[in-house]
C-alpha cells in the first residue's frame, strides 16, 4: 500500500489558547487575534513578547495568547509599552488597541511614542465605534454613522470629522512602519497577514515604531448582520479609510 | 562609612533614588521639583539607567507602570497640577500591585495656584486622589538627610509591599541645602514573581486591575487590604518628644515640623513643658503614638501650612477631639518660630485663665 504524502496546509497558531472567544458573531477582534499569533509563532515571539492591552473589547487578550500581558489604562498602552520595552529592550512588546483607545483618549501616548521612535509595535482596530461601552461614537465613526450618542447620525459640524490615524502616524520620523489593511474579505485579510508580520519585522530589526491599522466590524453596535458589515466596510470605510501602506522601512 | 556632601533637597532625594537602586525615571517638567530630572537626566545614564522625558504626567506614570511591569524599580517626579494627572495611574499602579516612587514637591492650589512652600496636597496623598479602594505609601521628609534617606525606604516599602510610595515634600525642602551623610549604594533587587519578561521555560504572567468574575473584586480588595494592615503594623515612622507633665503637644509634618520645633524648643526655654509629634509617615498615620501623647498632654495644637488636612486624622487619632486645635498657614504663607510661640503661649496662657476661671 502506498502511503498518501500528506502536506500541513493549516494549523492552529501554537501560542492560540482553545479557549471560545468572547467576541460577537461577525466580530473581527478574533481574527486579529489570530494573525497576531501567527506573527507572534513566525518570528519565534511567544517567550519573549509582552502584551500590552487597552481598555476596550480586546482587553481580554491574555486568555487567547499564552503571553505575558500588562492592561493599560484607557488610552495609555503606548506609554506602558514604552516602559516596558526602555526597561527590557530584549522583549517583544506591542500594544493592542481600539480606535477609542487610541484616536481618542490616547492621542497624545500613540503621537509621542511614535515620534520618539519607540521600539514597539501597535495593532489598532479601528471599528468606528467605541464597543466595549455599548457603540458611542467614536472619533473614527463616518459622517452620517448613527451611533447611540450621534442618534441622528455624525454631523462634522457638531462632531467633527473622522481620524485618519495610519496617515498621520506615518507622517513622524521616528515611525518606521505605518499601514491600514482591512478585515472584510479574503483578499484583504491575505494583505493584513503580511502587514502584521511586517509591523512584527520592524521592531524585531529595531526600525522603529510600526503600526498597523486593521478596518474591523462591531456588527453588535452597527446594528447590523456579519454580512451586512462587511458590505459596508467595503462601501463605506474603505472609502473613507483607504488601505494602503503609509511608511516602509 | 561614605561620604558626607552638601547637597540640595531636590538633588537628595533623587541621589538618593538612584543609591537604592532606581534605574528608570519618566517625567515631566514643572516648578518647584525640575532640579529633580534634570539631575537625572546625566546621572541615570551614567549607571546604565533610563531617563525619558515624556509627554505628558500621563504618560510619565504609565510609562512608570510599564518599566515597573517589566521588572525595573521606577520612579516619576511633578508637583500640584501633574500629580492630579498622575492620579488614574497611581491607582492602576496600586490595583495590578507594582511598585513605584512618586516624588512630590508640592505647589499650592487649587488650580495653577502658586509655587510656594505649603502642605495643602495632604489629603489628596492620603486620602487617595484616584479611584478605587486603594492607600498610597505616603513619606513625609523634614531634612535634606530624609529626602535622601526616605527615598531608599520609599523603594523598599514599595517593592516590599508591591504598593506605590509618595515623597511628599514642598519647595522649602527641595530647594534647601543641608549636609548629607550618603549610604553604600545598593543594586537593583533580583526579579520579582510579577515580571513581565516574555513567558520562557514558565507560565504567562499577567499584571492586571480589571476583575469583572463575581466576587473577584471583593477578594482583590480584602488582599490588598491585608497589605495596608501590615503597613499600619509594622511600618510606621513618627518622632515623638514629649516632656513629662505636657501641658501642650504640638503636631506638624515636613518643612512646617522644623519651624515648630523651633518655636517648641523656645517654650521650654521659657519654661513650658511642651512636646512636638511629627508623622514621618503620612499613611500609614502614626494613630498610637498621637493617641498616646494627646492622652498624657492636656491639649493639642494641629499646625499645617494649609486650611486644615492632618488634623482630621489627629482628631480621629484622639481620644478627645474637642482638645485639639488648629492652626494653619495656607497658600505659601510660611510661618515664623514666633508666630506659632504666639500661638503655643495664647493656648497654654487662655488655657490657665479658662481653669482659674
Ligand atoms: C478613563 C476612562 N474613560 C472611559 C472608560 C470607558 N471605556 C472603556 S472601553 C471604552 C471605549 C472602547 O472603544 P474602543 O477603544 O474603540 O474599543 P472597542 O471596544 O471598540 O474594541 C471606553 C470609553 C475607561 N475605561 N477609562
Ligand atoms: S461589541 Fe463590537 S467590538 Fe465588541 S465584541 Fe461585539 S462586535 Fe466585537
Amino acid at each position: 500500500m502506498s502511503a498518501i504524502a500528506e502536506k500541513k496546509v493549516f494549523s492552529t497558531p501554537q501560542v492560540l489558547k482553545d479557549n471560545v472567544y468572547h467576541f460577537c458573531p461577525g466580530c473581527h477582534h478574533g481574527l486579529v487575534h489570530r494573525l497576531a499569533a501567527e506573527a507572534l509563532d513566525d518570528y519565534n515571539l511567544a517567550t519573549s513578547a509582552v502584551g500590552v492591552i487597552g481598555v476596550g473589547c480586546g482587553v481580554f487578550l491574555y486568555d487567547y495568547l499564552a503571553i505575558d500581558c500588562c492592561e493599560a489604562p484607557h488610552g495609555r498602552a503606548p506609554a506602558v509599552a514604552a516602559g516596558i520595552k526602555r526597561t527590557n529592550p530584549g522583549a517583544f512588546v506591542f500594544t493592542y488597541q481600539g480606535d477609542g483607545d487610541l484616536a481618542a483618549i490616547g492621542t497624545s501616548e500613540i503621537i509621542h511614542a511614535a515620534n520618539r521612535g519607540e521600539q514597539i509595535t501597535v495593532i489598532f482596530v479601528n471599528n468606528s465605534v467605541y464597543g466595549m461601552t455599548g457603540g458611542q461614537m467614536a472619533p473614527t465613526t463616518l459622517p452620517g454613522q448613527k451611533t447611540t450618542t450621534t442618534p441622528a447620525g455624525r454631523s462634522p459640524l457638531n462632531d467633527g470629522h473622522p481620524v485618519n490615524m495610519a496617515e498621520i502616524i506615518a507622517i513622524l520620523p521616528g515611525t518606521a512602519y505605518s499601514a491600514r489593511v482591512s478585515c472584510h474579505n479574503l483578499k484583504g485579510i491575505r494583505t493584513a497577514r503580511k502587514a502584521m508580520h511586517r509591523a512584527f519585522q520592524a521592531q524585531v530589526e529595531k526600525r522603529g515604531f510600526a503600526l498597523i491599522e486593521l478596518l474591523s466590524a462591531c456588527p453588535t453596535n452597527w446594528r447590523m448582520t456579519p454580512q451586512q458589515s462587511l458590505q459596508r466596510m467595503e462601501d463605506e470605510m474603505i472609502p473613507a479609510y483607504p488601505l494602503g501602506t503609509y511608511k516602509d522601512f | 562609612m561614605a561620604e558626607k556632601q552638601l547637597m540640595q533637597g531636590n538633588v537628595a532625594v533623587a541621589k538618593g533614588a538612584i543609591d537604592a537602586g532606581c534605574r528608570y525615571y519618566f517625567g515631566y517638567p514643572i516648578t518647584p521639583q525640575n532640579d529633580i530630572p534634570e539631575y537625572l537626566s546625566a546621572a541615570l545614564p551614567a549607571v546604565g539607567g533610563v531617563f525619558v522625558q515624556a509627554e505628558s504626567e500621563l504618560a510619565s506614570i504609565n510609562m512608570v507602570l510599564g518599566a515597573s511591569a517589566a521588572g525595573g524599580l521606577a520612579m516619576t517626579s511633578s508637583s500640584g497640577p501633574g500629580i492630579s494627572l498622575m492620579q488614574e495611574g497611581l491607582s492602576y499602579l496600586a490595583g495590578s500591585e507594582l511598585p513605584a516612587v512618586v516624588v512630590n514637591i508640592t505647589r499650592s492650589g487649587p488650580g495653577l495656584g502658586g509655587i510656594a512652600p505649603t502642605q495643602g496636597d495632604y489629603n489628596q496623598a492620603t486620602k487617595g486622589g484616584g479611584h478605587g479602594d486603594y492607600r498610597l505609601i505616603v513619606l513625609a521628609p523634614n531634612s535634606v538627610q530624609e529626602m535622601y534617606d526616605l527615598a531608599g525606604e520609599a523603594f523598599r516599602l514599595s517593592y516590599s509591599y508591591r504598593n506605590p510610595a509618595m515623597i511628599l515634600a514642598d519647595a522649602i525642602l527641595g530647594q534647601m541645602k543641608e549636609p548629607v551623610q550618603l549610604s553604600i549604594p545598593v543594586d537593583p533587587p533580583g526579579e520579582g514573581s510579577w515580571v513581565l519578561s516574555g513567558a520562557k521555560n514558565r507560565k504567562p504572567r499577567l499584571v492586571k486591575s480589571l476583575f469583572l468574575k463575581d466576587g473577584e473584586m471583593t477578594v482583590h480588595n480584602l488582599k490588598l487590604k491585608e497589605k495596608y494592615d501590615q503597613l499600619k503594623a509594622k511600618e510606621v515612622k513618627v518622632e515623638v518628644d514629649c516632656p513629662p507633665n505636657c501641658s501642650l503637644v504640638l503636631v506638624s509634618f515636613g518643612s512646617c515640623s522644623r519651624i515648630v520645633r523651633t518655636a517648641v524648643d523656645r517654650a521650654r526655654k521659657r519654661g513650658y513643658p511642651v512636646g512636638l509629634v511629627r508623622p514621618i509617615t503620612l499613611y500609614p498615620f502614626p494613630e498610637a503614638a498621637v493617641r498616646e501623647a494627646a492622652e498624657n498632654a492636656d491639649r493639642v495644637l494641629v499646625v499645617e501650612m494649609n486650611t486644615g488636612q492632618m488634623v482630621d486624622d489627629v482628631k480621629l487619632a484622639c481620644g478627645n477631639p474637642g482638645n485639639v486645635s488648629f492652626k494653619g498657614y495656607p497658600g505659601g504663607s510660611v510661618p515664623t518660630p514666633e508666630e506659632i510661640e504666639a500661638e503655643i503661649y495664647g493656648i497654654l496662657e487662655g488655657g490657665l485663665q479658662a481653669c482659674q476661671q
